[in-house]
């Protein structure tokens, strides 16, 4: 019987021939990466107490994008022990508040396919957009990982997601996921690998599939996996990487899959999650009577360059309603630099869009563009917790870019396909 | 097998943001575990005692991978959780951090007060309030052994102190 993507990946990592699901492995790890809210300020105490040092600094990425920029003394604080210790620890891969680490990650060149990759970030199944078995852990877990170069893993099993059919106008990777959320729930992934594919998966640019893989965490997956083809190489080689050998990196045919979900795109509405969680999503026009104080556009799930692109797709020539205010905060400064080179900034300014700072804001409450009791946010984000980007009475509905945008010049959550049918995509 | 603790019950899907809110994240732990299940439970947090028992429905601990979820638990003195599942990068914290994580399938018949304990190793939950025994899925081994050391850094601790002995 042969293997899947994922049961490739953790054979290599743990020196097996092969492995099944269920089975207890140990794996060394290829890369990790943390950030300033995981990273140093909580795993320096445990290498101190153990008194051990970083078993490969060459293999640790270092990104600044949570308490960035810091808004007072205790974030402040934070990001210069982060500094420090990449100076002392020798980390060389150190990208200091240059946008949000799953985004960095890739568009440094840090990824290829067949890396066994651990990330101090539950939104690390990102990563496996370009062919990596890439997953969350813990601060605790991150120490292991420094002190020893290994962690475990229970080989997961792959649930394979077959996605057809062309996205219509106004659509994007964001409403699969979404129609997903609801199809699968929060943790109907049971911890096993998502595997993505289809001819809609392949039609995708890299950042769309990012988007596919960066929600598998909403699914309940470990990982969220995309076999690499040309589109990955092309992305790696451009971001400066080693897109090493993807052939070598695909799953069998008859790889066996726990199940298999397919996905009519062309039969896809735009869908928005309602308040307090992703599973709660459904077609937009069951929630087009919801007015919005707040429209968000960032995070790494929904800030990307392609995002804003969808985003001024729709706000071109337009303006955001009054009582309705819209933030924008690119997933990093390349984002920002392309979407100021080729107008897409200047297209969402003129609308009226308010300028943030690249990092993880307000998408989990760290930073700015906090909500207050009883306000209501739509995000291009992928969470929308209790509580989770402000006040516990605050209601946050999820949606792609282009709904946001949409939303926010109607004021009230609108199917941007009111304003996009007729022009050419 | 555990000491007996008072059963705290809570629904399917509770979420990191809702166990250590990013609002708090960058203050002490004591700040932020007074905040704990506040957005679902005000009166949790308050009113919790050590050696007290967390009950889940499905998918408990799904979100963020910050561990403060499970650690705010702890610093309110919760040492055991149960529930139908929990969300993956969770449970792996909760084991890291010591806490005991069981998955049981029958969670459905605890009720808020009951006094429950639990033996992890042979995979069974006892209600002394009911008289109710349930079975969970049992801890694997080399888990149940870092577990029992405290958790993942007094296991490497042990494991790196016993290499230094060796060479």
């Amino acid at each position: 019987m042969g293997s899947t993507l994922a049961e490739k990946i953790i054979a290599k990592a743990s020196g097996r021939e092969s492995v099944s699901p269920g089975e207890f492995v140990t794996c060394a790890v290829d890369l990790a990466m943390m950030h300033d809210s995981g990273g140093p300020r909580r795993v320096e105490p445990i290498l101190k107490r153990l008194d051990a040092k970083v078993w490969d600094p060459d293999k640790v990425v270092l990104i600044t994008d949570h308490f960035v920029p810091p808004v007072d003394a205790m974030s402040a604080a934070i990001l210069d022990l982060t500094r420090k210790w990449a100076d002392a620890n020798g980390i060389t891969n150190f990208h200091d508040m240059q946008g949000i680490c799953h985004v960095v990650l890739p568009e440094r060149g840090h990824l290829s396919p067949g890396m066994f990759v651990v990330g101090g970030d539950s939104h690390s199944p990102t990563g496996g957009a370009f062919g990596s078995f890439m997953f969350g852990v813990g601060a605790t877990d991150m120490a292991g990982v420094l002190v020893t170069g290994e962690t475990w893993t229970k080989t997961p099993a792959t649930i394979r997601v077959d996605i057809d059919g062309e996205l219509g106008t106004g659509l994007s990777a964001k409403d699969i996921i979404l129609h997903l959320c609801a199809r699968i729930g929060m943790g109907g992934a049971e911890y096993q690998v998502i595997e993505y594919g289809g001819a809609t998966v392949a039609a995708m640019s890299m950042t769309e599939r990012m988007t596919l893989s960066n929600m598998a965490a909403e699914l309940g997956a470990q990982a969220g996996l995309i076999a690499a083809d040309a589109t990955t190489t092309a992305y790696i080689e451009a971001a400066g990487g080693n897109p090493g050998n993807p052939a070598q990196w695909q799953g069998d045919a008859d790889a066996k899959y726990l199940r298999t979900h397919t996905v009519d795109a062309s039969a896809l509405e735009p869908h928005v999650a309602a308040p307090h969680s992703p599973a709660n999503s459904a077609p937009i026009d069951d929630h087009s009577t919801v007015a919005v104080d707040q429209a968000y556009i960032g995070a790494c799930t929904g800030a990307k360059l392609e995002d804003l692109q969808m985003a001024a797709a729709v706000l071109k020539g337009r303006q955001v309603a009054t009582g309705t205010r819209l933030l924008l905060a690119p997933a990093s400064t390349r984002v920002t630099a392309a979407a100021a080179a080729d107008g897409t900034l200047a297209s969402l300014t003129a609308a009226g869009a308010i300028l943030m700072p690249s990092g993880c804001g307000a998408c989990a409450g760290y930073g700015a563009g906090i909500l207050a009791e009883d306000e209501v946010c739509i995000s291009s984000t992928a969470r929308n917790f209790q509580g989770r980007m402000g006040a516990v009475s605050s209601k946050v509905y999820l949606g792609s870019p282009y709904t946001v945008a949409a939303s926010a010049v109607a004021g009230r959550i609108a199917d941007p396909r009111e304003f996009l049918v007729g022009e050419t995509s | 097998m555990n000491e007996c603790g008072k059963a705290w019950v809570f629904g399917d899907n509770i979420d990191t943001d809702v166990l250590a809110p990013g609002l708090y994240m960058k203050g002490p732990l004591k700040v932020l575990a007074a905040h704990c299940l506040e957005a679902v439970d005000p009166d949790f947090a308050p009113n919790v005692e050590v050696g007290d028992v967390i009950v889940g429905g499905e998918n408990f601990g799904i979100g963020s991978s910050r561990e403060q979820a499970v650690q705010a638990l702890q610093f309110l003195g919760v040492r055991t959780l149960i529930a139908k599942n929990f969300a993956g990068i969770f449970f792996r914290n909760a084991l890291n951090f010591g806490v005991v994580a069981l998955s049981c399938a029958e969670v459905d018949k605890i009720t808020a007060g009951d006094q429950l304990s639990c033996d992890p190793e042979q995979g069974r939950i006892t209600n002394h309030t009911t008289g109710e025994t349930y079975a969970c899925d049992p801890l694997p081994e080399q888990l149940l052994a870092m577990v029992t050391d405290g958790g993942l850094v007094d296991h490497l601790e042990r494991r790196l102190a016993k290499k230094e002995h060796a060479s």
